[in-house]
């Protein structure tokens, strides 16, 4: 009788299952996994490294790249390090668009999540459907920001620019006519907090839709229910934060438990799972989106009655109005100042962590006085997941590591930044 | 009787109907897609795409070769020699951008103190060889002399927020 060894399959980098630059070395007996051997660090760009070669103010639009599916989240965490090392108060208005726009990021993150994971369990249609929402959100970065991924739009001590009051209009072409042009701009007659406050009404209609076509079908959940079950015990010992962890019923969730911004006048729930297969972490998610768009829907009620100041009134720290630059010396002295040399943070440390799309998100910063970090840490929610994906898909079948890959939503941007 | 109810539930295939109900509503609804590129999807007058260098309306350029834009850039992207013109103005002799390094970040906008560069809404370029994406300084007056109008109505819209 011949023997039979277990044999090894590479999976990925270049695989379309496997999320961005994964590479796995599996062991396989027959087709049940006997090792997950996950090889990071083709996507590494030395951006700790980076930091700490230019000045503070530079690296905002590096932290946009790190998980490249939720910009703004990780921009929020690195300007929250260096707001409590300067001890700046940052204005109510400006926490509360960064609020709102960190919702809006995890609503982007959720929305290409439930696309690839729909893809990769072979549910194509949802795919277009998350896209046509991202659509909306991304143009609300594009308004806001100039860009509609990379924004650089969080600054230490606010945020660039107010929201605008004009959303960007559809022109006639020879393809539409008048009236159909005016029926696409409908929504985008009124401003911006207009336009998010339709697209808040219109977003529980879509999740339904979502759910409608996932939920209870019995292909998604042949390829969820039982898949990747991690315990709440373990959860904790892996270091599982975010949805991983709240999917196996830890009821955890920074914004609720270390509240930062003013993530405590808001009202929502935190949803958890039962399981912690790969199933209650996709219900997770998707009240996760229903929370969010809660969450915007309050947001947007405040800054429509609330105007003032998006950026704190510190000189030192954020660049005065261009008006006053070029009528007054002392404005132009800091805005050179601050544009050559950016700007100087008392010796210490700060270690601090936003609630991510994908879990806990945290830049621990080490400032020697220097206006540059004298070391940077970033703390990315996937690399502890990605950890345990070994722990997760032991002898489960190779189907199932793509539904495992999905459900821990692993962007490499961050695992190996 | 939940047990029935779940046998008929199997067999009938709802939830498949249920789902499939939604993609046949969709078939039939208005398509969103539109038709790129003769119509275009609205773009932001905040929008960071390819760069530009302008001009006053006399028509000498903005650049003072102040270097802020160079000190600011956090991919190191802008290089930039400076001489003193007959005039005893200063100008830069070479004002080079690389768009390969440049990560559109929009910090040389913010930084420049006298509005000579900006970063256009054109997105839709390409290079054929090497060295072209190298924006110089005349590609760059180029591309500002051309869009001057539309730059200048972006800039307008934005200058209330900056």
């Amino acid at each position: 009788m011949p023997e039979i060894h277990n044999y090894t399959l590479n999976f990925g980098p270049q695989h379309p299952a496997a999320h961005g630059v994964l590479r796995l070395m599996l062991e396989m007996d027959g087709e049940v996994i006997q090792r997950a051997d996950p090889h990071i660090g083709l996507l590494h760009r030395a951006t700790e490294k980076l930091a700490e070669s230019k000045p503070y103010n530079q690296s905002i639009g590096y932290m946009d790249r790190l998980d490249y599916v939720s910009m703004m989240c990780n921009e929020h965490s690195y300007c929250l390090a260096m707001e409590k090392l300067l001890g700046i108060e940052v204005p109510e208005r400006a926490q509360y668009i960064r609020v709102m726009f960190d919702e809006i990021t995890r609503l982007l993150n959720h929305l290409l999540w439930i696309g690839a994971h729909g893809l990769d369990v072979g549910a194509m249609t949802i795919f277009l459907y998350a896209f046509r929402e991202r659509e909306d959100l991304m143009d609300l970065y594009e308004a806001v920001s100039g860009a509609r991924l990379h924004a650089t739009y969080y600054r230490p001590g606010g945020v660039n620019r107010d929201l605008p009051d004009a959303m960007p209009q559809f022109l006639p072409s020879k393809w539409r006519s008048q009236k159909e042009v005016d029926r696409l701009n409908e929504t985008r007659s009124g401003s911006m907090l207009d336009f998010i406050e339709d697209f808040t009404k219109r977003f529980p209609g879509y999740v339904d839709e979502y759910e409608t076509l996932l939920t209870d079908n019995r292909i998604w959940k042949q390829r969820l229910v039982d898949i990747g079950i991690v315990t709440p015990e373990r959860a904790l010992q892996l270091g599982f934060t975010g949805p991983m962890l709240r999917g196996s019923g830890i009821e955890w969730d920074l914004r609720k438990k270390q509240p930062y911004e003013v993530y405590d006048k808001l009202d929502f729930d935190i949803p958890v799972g039962t399981n912690g297969d790969s199933y209650d972490r996709y219900l997770v998610r998707m009240e996760e989106m229903r929370q969010s768009n809660r969450i915007i829907k309050q947001c947007v009620d405040w800054l429509r009655a609330n105007p003032g100041p998006v950026m704190a009134d510190d000189l030192k720290v954020a660049p005065p109005k261009r008006e006053a630059m070029k009528a007054d010396m002392e404005s132009l002295i800091h805005h050179f100042k601050l544009f050559t040399e950016g700007f100087c943070l008392p010796e210490g440390e700060a270690y601090s962590a936003v609630e991510h799309p994908k879990g806990e998100f945290g830049i621990y910063l080490v400032s020697d006085g220097a206006n540059k970090p004298y070391r940077l840490k970033i703390r990315a929610p996937g690399f502890a997941h990605l950890s345990a994906l070994d722990e997760m898909s032991r002898g489960h079948m190779l189907a199932d590591v793509v539904a495992i890959i999905g459900t821990q939503d692993i962007v490499f941007g961050e695992i190996d930044r | 009787m939940k047990l029935m109810k779940h046998y008929l539930k199997s067999f009938l295939f709802l939830e498949l109907a249920k789902g499939l109900s939604v993609t046949l509503r969709y078939l039939f609804a208005r398509k969103i897609t539109i038709q790129y590129p003769e119509e275009k999807t609205p773009i932001s007058p905040r929008f960071r795409g390819l760069h530009a260098q302008r001009r006053y309306a006399n028509g000498e350029e903005r650049c003072i070769a102040c270097k802020l834009c160079e000190a600011v850039c956090p991919a190191l992207a802008i290089t930039i020699d400076v001489v003193e013109r007959e005039d005893g103005t200063r100008r830069t002799s070479r004002y080079d951008i690389d768009l390969f390094k440049c990560i559109y970040c929009g910090f040389c906008e913010e930084a420049c103190p006298v509005d000579a560069i900006v970063e256009t809404d054109i997105f839709e370029y390409h290079f054929e060889q090497r060295g072209e994406q190298i924006m110089t300084k005349d590609k760059l007056l180029a591309v500002g002399d051309k869009y001057e109008d539309h730059i200048a109505e972006c800039k307008a819209a934005d200058a209330p927020y900056r």
